[in-house]
């Protein structure tokens, strides 16, 4: 029902330009709100892939204020109904971007730019895939597990969050091990508890992973340690997704890469140490 | 799958174009150096970017003698109405580009004009020998708001440096050669006349208004480079005045920009002096602003040939430009016997 194409290519090309969608259903789920969105134009996405989102109303344009910039969101869902694409996203609010798109209600419309950017890789041969996800870093894993459960692999999920309101984001994904910072849902403590565990305990796991900077930088360092192939999927502020600004670059081991278009997932090991920005 | 926001720019028909520093475009909207990568947006965008290319011309990001990777990040702040961007031109150097990005920008269906930038006028003038005379290079670019490290002196800033630094670069080419001016200039009027006496076929303009913004959570600037330059419309007012003041200082033509959304916008820069408009900041939020801004001036000049008054322009205060109107209906007039006036002064 979801992705059909392999991802060797880990690329699917967008439509040119910003295009409208209806948005058909927004929900709550704890801390986080899930938005559906028909895109009649667009193509599947690979799962990793992500696109620029603003609301058609009321998004500072000609009137001034912010937000003013679209907002890129990783895409967590995406399923053909009616013979017509539907994407969802999943977001959390962390900026006036975020609280506009959060209050866009049904039938009112997104602009989309996208899908953008590389996405996952499929697994190695042998290989078990590890989903690893931190806060709302669960949206790409969701359609990412869609994509290897029809391939046939059976992946396994840890996901961290700050607490139970906030674990809610796990029902995304079911049958994953959760932790929470303040112990209110699963393990108590940080996900790469669990996922040192689970690497010690399997030596033919590879890692996907997506989540905040510091989550990541400790999967790829347990990672890196055990030679263990990892794929992280990166957050980072972006004006415009597709290449042009320059402005969410990472630091690798060659000089800076643009998120936007060399990711936004990488292999471990091309990511030198983090020193990157956070959400404007 | 049609876009109603489209316009292949290859299917303008020749009477939207219009000509520049002796460019043949079809219509007057181009891009703002550094704010478009034609080769990511290919990758992004596909074949689709070839026939649609949304600009008259390509400006590509400014290039360097050697290679630069840039501040370090975070590299952008929203501000109301804005962006402020602190990127540090990363870019391949000139060798690299004349390697990677000169092929891979092969497929371009509109002329490419290369920026490039130097710290001394014996650098400038090594790029502008390493690029002039290649074939796919159009025309060039001078990004002059750097220090020249030899004198210690702002070449954008500086009158006299700009007038030095264009005299020792005219002779080295016969294409056009734009000179990209300051905006933190004290009289940017002043620049632009140094510019033209110094030989210079155009000006561009508005450059980033010098800007800061503060870390939120401590002291000290939130963009890893220290302070940045602001876009986007919260300028496209400053961008006015000054394209304004040096349309009446000088006759060469102008490419205005700062803040253009909407071909309004577009329409204003155009009545203040400048023969083309660019757009940046706009294309970050919809990749193909420029088409549909070229499209809505169309639609203006159209309305404007068959009589009906040329103006709609909002009809906010905006319209109300402080310079001279220099004959915007004539700069987006008829091409069709292939002789449009560039500038009428």
């Amino acid at each position: 029902m979801t992705t059909q194409a392999a991802p060797a290519e880990s690329r699917v090309v967008a439509p040119l330009g910003r295009r409208p969608g209806p948005v058909l259903a927004v929900r709550g789920l704890g801390a986080y709100g899930v938005i559906s969105v028909r895109d009649e134009a667009g193509p599947v996405p690979q799962p990793g892939q992500f696109y620029m989102l603003a609301s058609v109303e009321s998004w500072g344009g000609e009137e001034a204020g912010r937000p003013y910039l679209p907002r890129a969101c990783s895409v967590a869902r995406a399923r053909v109904e009616a013979g017509a694409l539907v994407l969802e996203f999943l977001l959390e609010e962390v900026g006036p971007g975020t609280r506009a798109l959060m209050s866009v209600g049904r039938g009112e419309e997104l602009w989309l730019t996208g899908p953008l950017g590389r996405g996952f890789r499929a697994p190695e041969d042998g290989r078990r895939p590890l989903l690893v996800g931190g806060g709302a870093g669960v949206a790409p894993l969701v359609i990412w597990d869609d994509w290897l459960r029809t391939a046939g692999y059976e992946p396994s999920a840890l996901l961290g969050f700050r607490d139970a309101h906030h674990a809610h984001g796990a029902e995304l994904l079911p049958a994953s091990r959760v932790s929470t910072d303040d112990g209110s849902a699963g393990h108590r403590g940080p996900v790469t508890d669990l996922l040192a565990v689970a690497l010690d305990r399997d030596a033919e796991l590879e890692v996907s992973a997506c989540g905040p900077e510091a989550m990541l930088a400790a999967v790829r360092d347990l990672c890196l340690e055990r030679a263990v192939p990892a794929q992280l999927a990166l957050e980072a502020p972006m004006a415009c997704g597709y290449g042009a600004c320059f402005g969410c670059v990472v630091r690798t081991v060659q000089g800076y890469a643009r998120v936007c278009v060399d990711g936004p997932v990488f292999w471990a090991e091309r990511l030198a140490d983090a020193d990157r920005g956070q959400d404007g | 799958m049609a876009d109603p926001l489209r316009e292949p720019s290859r299917e303008s028909p020749p009477d939207a174009g219009v000509r520049f520093c002796g460019l043949s475009l079809a219509h007057p909207v181009i891009n703002g150096s550094g704010t478009f990568d034609a080769i990511a947006a290919r990758a992004a965008f596909g074949e689709e970017l070839e026939r649609s290319f949304p600009f008259a011309a390509f400006v590509t990001k400014t290039i360097t003698l050697r290679p630069r990777g840039g501040n370090p990040p975070p590299r952008l702040w929203e501000t109301p109405a804005g962006l402020i961007n602190s990127i540090g031109l990363p870019n391949r150097g000139i060798e690299g580009y004349l390697r990677h990005d000169l092929p891979a920008l092969a497929w371009l269906p509109v002329p490419l004009i290369t920026n490039v930038m130097g710290s001394t006028t014996e650098e400038v003038v090594e790029l502008v020998d390493a690029v002039a005379d290649h074939p796919q290079v159009a025309a060039l670019e001078l990004n002059v708001s750097c220090p020249n490290v030899s004198t210690g002196l702002d070449i954008g800033s500086d009158p006299g440096e700009l007038e030095r630094l264009m005299r020792a670069v005219r002779p080295r080419t016969s294409k056009p050669v734009v000179v990209k001016l300051t905006p933190n200039a004290a009289d940017v009027a002043a620049a632009a006349a140094a510019a033209e006496q110094g030989g210079a076929d155009a000006v561009s303009l508005i450059n980033t208004l010098r800007a800061f913004a503060s870390h939120p959570h401590r002291p000290g600037p939130w963009l890893g480079g220290g302070s940045g330059g602001l876009s986007g419309p919260a300028i496209r007012a400053v961008a006015l005045d000054q394209v304004s003041r040096v349309a009446q200082r000088i006759r060469i033509p102008i490419v205005g920009m700062g803040g253009i959304q909407t071909s309004e916008h577009a329409s204003e820069f155009l009545r203040a002096g400048a023969t083309l408009v660019a757009v940046g900041t706009e294309s970050f939020r919809d990749p193909v602003a420029a088409s549909r801004i070229a499209a809505g001036l169309k639609a203006l000049q159209l309305s404007a040939n068959s009589g009906v008054h040329p103006s709609p322009v909002s009809g906010g205060p905006s319209s109300v430009s402080g310079g001279q109107p220099r004959a915007s209906e004539k700069l987006l007039q008829s091409e069709g016997k292939g002789s449009s006036t560039l500038k009428i002064a």
